[in-house]
């Protein structure tokens, strides 16, 4: 089987503003997008990520700024001359039409010739191992089958940049899971820039090579998944992915403090305001540790047995309560206290990441 | 089987008697006159009479035979037929338009559109005559294609508006996304889709101008009198029985364009 061929392309996003009325769903987003690369928009919903994704398909025009795709201001660019390809959240699939004449409906369009539509749209069907459904109606269609079909079709006529939107947020758990990976070996196959919209951090952090946290329609913070985890610029990122309580810190003379004791912290910009307490960083205190672990004492306050895990929750002479996540390991269990007795955590200094309250 | 409910709260088909009844007698209600001028129209009186005396097909001879009837049921299949090759693109429109657009006005433009369902047709007619004095279009087809555009229009809004109401507009844009310009976009994927809605607008554009004969009084005269005006002016002037046998294909066409538009329904 022959690969389809893809024309990856870089991504600029200069400056881009969209505003409703007072409203600003986008405000001053700048953002790079390197050819081939994965990258997934996150946030809450109403954060602005799928009005980008659809200033970056042609259907929302921005307010002002820029949009580049290789060399080529896309800014006036109506949708159908961009060349994208999108996945619509409910697929979007024709239903007049069945499978073949779906994936085959952008390369008509395209005044492409019977017998190369013929082979492309195998190929394509191909990809998403689905060859044997061309000539099934839509409706017959499981909601698994619709969304490979989608995807057949947004990359059937090699577009410049695929777009999607949600595409798994309709399937169920087991289904998303495999169709999370079958996406991202589509991807690593054609190498084709892929802009991915989500409000699922895990999906986010499965699939992505860059992660943009999007808040109230700015970039929070851009980088790697493991980046954006374990070293959050700002509160909002660092509560928005992974469970993690936020412990007011105290700055000093020389860096910050929590409890009136100092903290050893990697990561500890100016304006530090919370040290980010996520429950599996966290370790029982044993005696022959590191002497620079940060260490904080506390009440157990209860043992909360989650099958593979066990959360500890404890409650901290300051009045937060701070939560320790550990495997259900027989001898890990067993070195814990009962509820109501004094323990000790430690948090290694690398895993230390003090967060200002908002970035940028 | 008749008295046996199946759950306690099952009302049996016995207790339910009542209710058939009632039904079985507002449908005669419904259709019964209707149906009185079929047997009157194989009469072989001269006078229209019921219950029919005789049988034969004089009347429609004299329909089919007779250029009056003949040159006045082809002003009214040409208005009709134009007025549904007008009224239906124009209602498509409207009802697309008002269906993408977030314009704040929309349903007031819904109302205005529709309105001439709910205006008594007299005053509608009333106000079309004095224009069209001023205009001089009385008594011409482009006059009546134009008042029966108007009436149409509402009937093509109502079904295809409830037609894009079932459609997903995301189609749309995907097909815009895949490389369609607006137009080819709504052609080639919105179109196919609301067909049916279409289709059954269409019809009753055609069956509302084709039947229509307020309006007629009023702007359609001379070469250009429509069919159901002759037939009002001869039910006042002779009671002949040429009018049950045009009554009655009348009927015929009803119900062939019915099952025209519960064939195509279905097909879908």
């Amino acid at each position: 089987m022959s690969k389809l061929s893809v024309r990856s392309q870089p991504i600029a996003i200069r400056d881009v503003t969209k505003t409703y009325g007072s409203f600003n769903a986008l405000e001053n987003v700048t953002l790079d997008i390197a050819a081939g690369e994965f990258l997934t928009l996150l946030g809450p919903s109403g954060s602005g990520k799928t009005t980008l994704l659809m200033v970056l398909a042609g259907f929302t025009r921005a307010t002002s700024g820029h949009v580049l795709v290789g060399s080529q201001d896309m800014t006036r660019v109506p949708p159908h001359k961009r060349d994208f390809g999108m996945v619509f959240q409910n697929y979007a699939l024709f239903p007049h039409m069945n499978v073949f004449g779906n994936v085959a409906y952008p390369l008509r369009l395209r005044r492409v010739s019977r017998s190369e539509i013929d082979t492309r749209v195998a190929r394509a069907l191909d990809l998403v191992q689905l060859s044997h459904l061309a000539e099934r109606p839509i409706d017959a269609l499981s909601g698994g089958q619709r969304q490979r079909i989608a995807l057949a079709r947004a990359i059937v006529f090699e577009p410049r940049v695929l777009l999607m939107d949600e595409p798994l947020s309709a399937l169920d758990k087991n289904l998303r899971e495999q169709m999370q990976i079958e996406i991202r070996n589509l991807h690593e196959n054609l190498g084709i820039t892929t802009v991915y919209v989500t409000h699922d951090q895990r999906e986010a952090l499965t699939m992505s090579d860059q992660v943009v946290v999007i808040d109230a329609g700015r970039i929070s913070q851009k980088g790697a998944p493991r980046e954006i985890y374990e070293r959050p610029a700002n509160a909002f990122v660092a509560d928005f992915i992974g469970e993690s309580t936020l412990l007011p810190v105290q700055a000093g003379a020389d860096g910050f403090a929590f409890g009136g004791r100092a903290l050893r912290a990697t990561v500890a910009p100016p304006g530090g305001l919370f040290l980010v307490a996520r429950p599996e960083k966290m370790e029982l205190h044993r005696t022959d540790m590191d002497p620079a672990y940060n260490l904080f004492e506390g009440t157990l306050h209860q043992l909360v047995y989650q099958g593979e895990t066990v959360l500890a929750q404890v409650a901290l002479p300051e009045g937060q309560t701070i939560s320790m996540r550990l495997t259900s390991r027989r001898e890990v269990m067993a070195a814990l206290p009962e509820p109501g007795k004094p323990i000790t955590l430690a948090l290694h200094p690398e895993d230390t990441v003090i967060v200002p309250e908002r970035g940028q | 089987m008749l008295n046996r409910p199946a759950s306690d709260t099952q009302i049996t088909h016995a207790r339910r008697l009542w209710l058939y009844a009632v039904a079985v007698l507002v449908m005669a209600f419904l259709i019964l006159p209707t149906f009185v001028v079929i047997p009157m129209s194989f009469s072989d009186s001269r006078f229209l009479r019921f219950p029919p005396q005789g049988f034969s097909l004089r009347w429609y001879e004299s329909y089919l035979t007779s250029p009056e009837w003949m040159q006045a049921t082809w002003v009214s299949l040409k208005v009709a037929v134009l007025t549904t090759l007008l009224a239906t693109p124009l209602g498509i429109a409207a009802s697309y338009g008002l269906h993408v657009s977030r314009v704040p006005f929309s349903r007031v433009l819904t109302i205005a559109l529709i309105s001439p369902l709910i205006i008594p047709i007299i005053i509608l007619g009333v106000g079309i005559f004095y224009l069209y004095v001023r205009l001089g279009v009385v008594n011409t087809i482009p006059g009546l294609v134009m008042a029966h555009t108007i009436l149409a229009i509402p009937f093509v809004v109502v079904t295809v508006s409830s037609g894009l109401q079932q459609y997903d507009s995301n189609q749309e844009l995907a097909a815009r996304n895949l490389g369609a310009s607006r137009w080819t976009a709504f052609r080639t994927i919105t179109l196919p889709q609301i067909r049916g809605s279409i289709v059954a607008g269409g019809l009753f554009a055609f069956i509302t101008s084709f039947d229509e004969v307020v309006i007629a009084l009023f702007i359609s005269g001379g070469q250009n009198t429509t069919l159901t005006r002759r037939m009002f002016t001869g039910l006042r002037d002779e009671i002949d029985p040429t009018i049950a046998a045009i009554s009655s294909l009348l009927i015929v066409l009803s119900v062939i364009m019915l099952l025209i538009l519960v064939l195509s329904n279905r097909q879908k």
